[in-house]
């Protein structure tokens, strides 16, 4: 996936958001620019496949040398996949944050925090600020 | 001369048969250990322990000693942790027989010498704190902070009120969400403004019923005084919710202000930061609490009190939440902090936090001139610098920066905490030092803010080990001797 066409929550997960019919599925993994932040990665916690999340929730953690942080679910939904061989890659958030280290897949079940994405462009400027 | 040398480990300079003291041959029969124990009590083989001459394991240990930093060897600003100089009088005072020299099953008549002191600083404390009663026995700050919730949610048990949530800013110890949920609590992160304070539009709309407790650090840790305290407690309590106040940074307000007239209805001490006792080395620590009197019921036994002219060990407390330490607590900890409590008296307490306060103030006026202090031109006993652009501009970062000091003889500042300061670095003088050795910090600071890059990513350059792999020590730690590959 190409950075440019993601969506991004202010808490610098990316989401994908494919169709399927009436459904709507969101793939989540966190951007280029929070893996740098974090530094030297050390643990993962993904979340548990069927649980139901809200938007703004926490679904994770993830641990770097110099801090944990939350893992947000930047939509509403239940959780149907999640990528169960990261944790004992963690190098793959920096070789392929927008592809081969995606977290979760999520079945949306409400649009709650849909509309708060931001697109890339947005995401940038926020980053930019938040870099000084 | 220091022997900078790595240090061998006992086990590889182990050779069979080499021994550091001889015991005399008994002067008792020799009963073999197979008549004494039954048979699968018995090992096979004696398990593999080193054998050294006593030169060789006095010198591993000096040798390992020589190779620490620590506030008698260095300037140790490493912020939130209070490093302050740990005066001698107090080693030799906790040292006295009537207070090593006891034994915790001893009737409590025989250490009434002891006891008095133990109930005389429960007084201070609470006099310090503003509240009513104290528990001594919680063995460190964050064992404090737990004991505290535990007496919160008893409290809440006993009104019937079903409050399952605890609020902590989204700048607080990493403790405070820990030990809510170690009491079984959900937590509740509270956002701060851009200048640090908790953002109080934010805070009310998440206070309602379901709060227990709210959990501030006052002074906080980005060094600032949040003076809409009183007004968070108003709030707080008119929910039906408690403050619990982290008393992390005491040190900046000991005799100025106290947390019980601000309105914060429990909190901990930590004697090893605001009353001078000794850090580390894995010694025990403490981290007494206070609460107000509507909590005192629940406090953990036993409570030392006083009858007449005797003082007396007191489990009769139907509501207590029962022990979380054995005995008294860590005494040696809190003997210390009661001489140095003794020593400075009330108003010496003042002057030891005004010039934290003062100290901190004046090395944040020269280093604000080398990285960036987002939280503004004045602190408490503490602030917090950004090498964000140093980041940015010369791809060295604060670890790089706090590697780099241990090689000009200074202990790192705390670096990346409080995690919404990016690339943060806080730093806390503490009262006891010079002007000449603040001005010799900050000079440095300068000197490797114009350093090249690549020798800051390989600092530091002169001490024995130079970076840990801190990736692979957290993911695939080894925590025994292995024997040789």
């Amino acid at each position: 996936m190409q950075p440019q066409d993601l969506l991004y929550a202010k808490t610098h997960e990316w989401v994908h958001v494919r169709e399927d019919g009436p459904d709507r599925f969101a793939t989540i993994g966190i951007s280029h620019f929070a893996v740098e932040a974090l530094t030297d990665l050390v643990f993962l916690e993904l979340p548990e496949v069927g649980r139901q999340v809200k938007a703004g929730e926490s679904f994770g953690e993830i641990e770097s040398v110099k801090a944990v942080s939350d893992l947000y679910s930047p939509v509403t939904g239940e959780v149907i996949e999640v990528n169960a061989g990261l944790p004992d890659k963690l190098e793959t958030f920096q070789d392929d944050p927008y592809g081969d280290a995606w977290i979760a897949k999520i079945k949306i079940t409400d649009e709650a925090g849909l509309a708060e994405l931001m697109d890339h462009a947005a995401y940038q400027k926020q980053c930019a600020e938040e870099g000084h | 001369m220091r022997n900078t040398r790595a240090t061998k480990l006992l086990f590889e300079l182990s050779q069979p048969g080499r021994r550091a003291t001889r015991l005399p041959e008994p002067d008792v029969p020799v009963v073999p250990l197979a008549e004494l124990l039954p048979r699968e009590s018995l090992a096979a083989d004696p398990p593999p322990l080193p054998e050294l001459t006593e030169p060789e394991l006095v010198r591993h240990f000096v040798n390992l000693s020589t190779q620490n930093m620590s506030v008698d060897t260095h300037f140790y600003p490493l912020g939130s942790c209070t490093m302050k100089y740990n005066p001698k009088r107090n080693e030799r005072l906790a040292g006295l027989p009537g207070m090593v020299d006891v034994h915790p099953y001893q009737a409590a008549s025989s250490v009434q010498g002891l006891l008095e002191l133990l109930y005389e600083l429960q007084q201070m404390l609470a006099e310090i704190g503003g509240l009513s009663a104290v528990s001594l026995q919680p063995a460190a700050g964050a064992h404090g902070e737990l004991t505290a919730l535990l007496v919160a949610a008893a409290y809440f048990r006993d009104t019937n009120q079903r409050r399952l949530k605890v609020l902590a800013p989204d700048s607080a110890h990493g403790t405070n969400p820990a030990s809510a949920a170690m009491a079984g609590f959900d937590t509740v992160t509270v956002k701060s403004t851009p200048a640090g304070f908790v953002d109080m539009e934010d805070f009310v709309a998440k206070l309602d019923d379901s709060v227990a407790v709210f959990m501030i650090t006052n002074p906080n840790t980005l060094g600032m005084f949040d003076r809409q305290i009183a007004e968070i407690a108003s709030r707080a309590h008119d929910a039906g919710a408690l403050i619990y106040l982290d008393g992390a940074n005491m040190n900046a307000i000991l005799g100025i202000s106290r947390p019980g007239d601000f309105g914060a209805d429990m909190m901990h001490f930590n004697p090893h930061k605001t009353f001078s006792g000794p850090h580390g080395g894995g010694g025990p620590g403490a981290g007494p609490i206070a609460v107000n009197e509507t909590l005192a019921p629940y406090l953990p036994v036993p409570q030392i009190v006083r009858d007449g002219d005797q003082y007396r060990l007191d489990y009769d407390r139907p509501k207590t939440i029962g022990q979380v330490r054995s005995f008294f607590g860590n005494v040696g900890v809190l003997v210390r902090a009661y001489a140095y409590i003794r020593t400075h008296g009330p108003h010496g307490l003042r002057r030891v936090s005004e010039n934290a306060v003062l100290n901190a103030n004046y090395l944040l006026s020269k280093v604000k001139h080398i990285f960036a202090v987002p939280q503004g031109d004045r602190c408490m006993h503490e602030f917090v610098a950004s090498a964000a652009r140093l980041k940015a501009e010369h791809d060295a970062s604060a670890m790089d920066v706090a590697k780099r000091l241990l090689d000009y003889g200074f202990h790192a500042p705390t670096v990346y905490f409080p995690p919404i300061v990016p690339e943060a670095m806080m730093i806390e003088p503490t009262e006891t030092e010079t002007k000449e050795t603040l001005d010799a910090f900050a000079e440095t600071l300068f000197r490797i803010s114009e350093e090249p890059a690549d020798l800051l990513h390989e600092a530091p350059h002169t001490t024995s080990i130079s970076r840990p792999d801190e990736v692979r020590a957290a993911r695939k730690p080894v925590l025994s001797w292995q024997g040789p590959a």
